[in-house]
């Protein structure tokens, strides 16, 4: 099995447009509404869809970072220690509609850890989940908001989504697990 | 990125990666310290044990407050207060806390080398917070995050280390450390201060202040250690002060943008001057601030991770 491209650039552009108009349809605005990306990939899609949403509604959203690491349940069973990212809340969340952005979707251990780590820092008057791929094999009641790509996947694969800002290239791709 | 050790017993034995690594986890465990539940559940479960044989203000309640943040239990033992007062050994006081099963000690020891024994005889992690004259990592790790906050990397600037270098396992550790990232140091003070072939841990020497101070980028005073010296190594407190003691006037021969820190407790007056120590230069509170991320970096990087026989997470 070799590495399979499943989303190219235009299609991630695509995705990423498409979820910045259903979270403003869902939240009748961009009112009251934060980004917070999980770094390191999460974060630069939430740049994207603030941008999205600023040539759309003309507004720009608040886009943070949460990072997860200091919440995970896996710390002492992982052999490679996770290391720490940014934690960047832009403006108090209390009352406000927090999107979480997210990369790719699996077990929902790390959206778990990263709600934890949101509550330490006020009280939203909801989380809604963004992701550019849902690959099944869920382990918690966890469920995306928005979805860029649905995407059926074996556990013997990977999935790793590349972004330009990070790795000089936009793609998707499924892999052989190691 | 993990840190394969058991220990931290000293600056000397750690690799520039594994340097790089801790001060790079303790810049993001800065952030938590200002949150307003300033708490993470890391290290929910874990027992860390500080074991102080040493009066410490700063470091022991620093452990404590970084302990007490990741989310783990710390129980403070003070020697005082203890049976080591009725007689009961090193190793024993060692195997004896070992029973009660914590993750973690913390130990500071007027004999150099303590650490590193009870490292041996327990299977818990041993973090070395200050023995004797030899090593004070925890304190050179939060100087050199504090410096490199200020002046991005450490390579090429020229640290002068001046006061009680005999006595001074803060020297030691900072020699190693910065000498490790790229800075060169050299150690000032009087000649019964300086102990012979300091030079052998990579750092020049010299009894004079101001060749100490000339060009220099960060300059760190150490205190008049009086409980050790036993008032031997200088005439009066007057004159190593008019010799050594930093003040505004020495102070013009080191760079412009020099940094001032001091490991504390200072003696005001003594080895620094008021003025400096409260003035513009200086990052004396600042250190006592990254103290708090070094040590819970210390903490993430030898608890919060796994044994090797731990099941596989995907």
């Amino acid at each position: 099995m070799k590495v399979r491209q499943v989303m190219d650039a235009k299609s991630i552009d695509r995705a990423v447009a498409r979820i910045a108009h259903e979270i403003l349809e869902r939240n009748k605005g961009a009112e009251g509404v934060i980004i917070l990306g999980i770094p390191t990939r999460g974060y630069h899609l939430a740049l994207r869809l603030q941008a999205c949403i600023a040539s759309i509604e003309g507004v720009s959203v608040p886009v943070g970072a949460v990072d997860a690491t200091l919440y995970r349940d896996d710390l002492g069973i992982k052999k490679d220690q996770p290391s720490l990212k940014r934690m960047e809340i832009p403006i108090a969340v209390d009352g406000s509609v927090v999107v979480m952005v997210d990369d790719v979707l699996f077990t929902g251990r790390t959206i778990r850890a990263a709600i934890d780590a949101l509550m330490d820092f006020g009280r939203p008057h909801s989380i809604q989940l963004a992701v550019l791929v849902d690959r099944g094999h869920r382990q918690l009641p966890i469920k995306a908001d928005y979805v860029g790509k649905n995407l059926p996947t074996s556990l013997k694969e990977g999935v790793k989504v590349h972004l330009v800002e990070v790795d000089g290239v936009s793609e998707a791709v499924v892999e052989p697990c190691d | 990125m993990r840190l394969n050790r058991k220990d931290i017993l000293g600056i000397e034995d750690l690799s520039v990666e594994e340097l790089e690594t801790i001060l790079s986890t303790a810049e993001s465990f800065k952030e938590v310290s200002t949150r307003e539940i300033k708490k993470v559940p890391t290290l929910r479960g874990k027992t860390i044990i500080n074991l102080f044989y040493e009066a410490s203000t700063r470091t022991r309640t620093s452990f404590e407050i970084a302990a007490k943040r990741m989310s783990a239990d710390a129980v403070n033992i003070s020697v005082s207060t203890s049976s080591v007062v009725k007689g009961e050994t090193l190793k024993d006081t060692a195997k004896n806390l070992e029973a009660m099963k914590p993750d973690c000690i913390v130990i500071r020891h007027s004999s150099s080398g303590a650490p590193h024994g009870i490292a041996g005889y327990v299977g818990c992690s041993v973090i070395n917070a200050g023995d004797g004259n030899h090593e004070h990592p925890s304190q050179a790790l939060l100087d050199m995050l504090t410096v490199r906050e200020h002046k991005k990397s450490l390579a090429g600037l020229k640290l002068a280390i001046i006061g009680d270098v005999k006595h001074s396992r803060v020297a030691r550790s900072n020699i190693y450390g910065f000498t490790k990232l790229g800075a060169s140091v050299v150690v000032c003070g009087p000649a019964t201060m300086l102990p012979p072939g300091i030079e052998a841990l990579g750092c020049k020497a010299t009894v004079n202040v101001e060749d100490a101070l000339r060009d220099a980028d960060v300059v760190m005073m150490l205190r008049i250690q009086l409980e050790r010296s036993k008032g031997a190594d200088f005439p009066n407190a007057r004159e190593y002060s008019r010799l050594y003691g930093l003040d505004d006037v020495k102070l013009r021969k080191a760079k412009k943008d020099v940094l001032i820190l001091h490991p504390g407790p200072m003696n005001r007056g003594v080895e620094i001057s008021a003025e400096v120590a409260d003035g513009p230069y200086s990052l004396i509170l600042d250190q006592v601030t990254n103290g708090v991320a070094v040590r819970m970096a210390l903490f993430y990087l030898l608890l919060g991770t796994s044994r090797e026989d731990a099941p596989k997470a995907i």
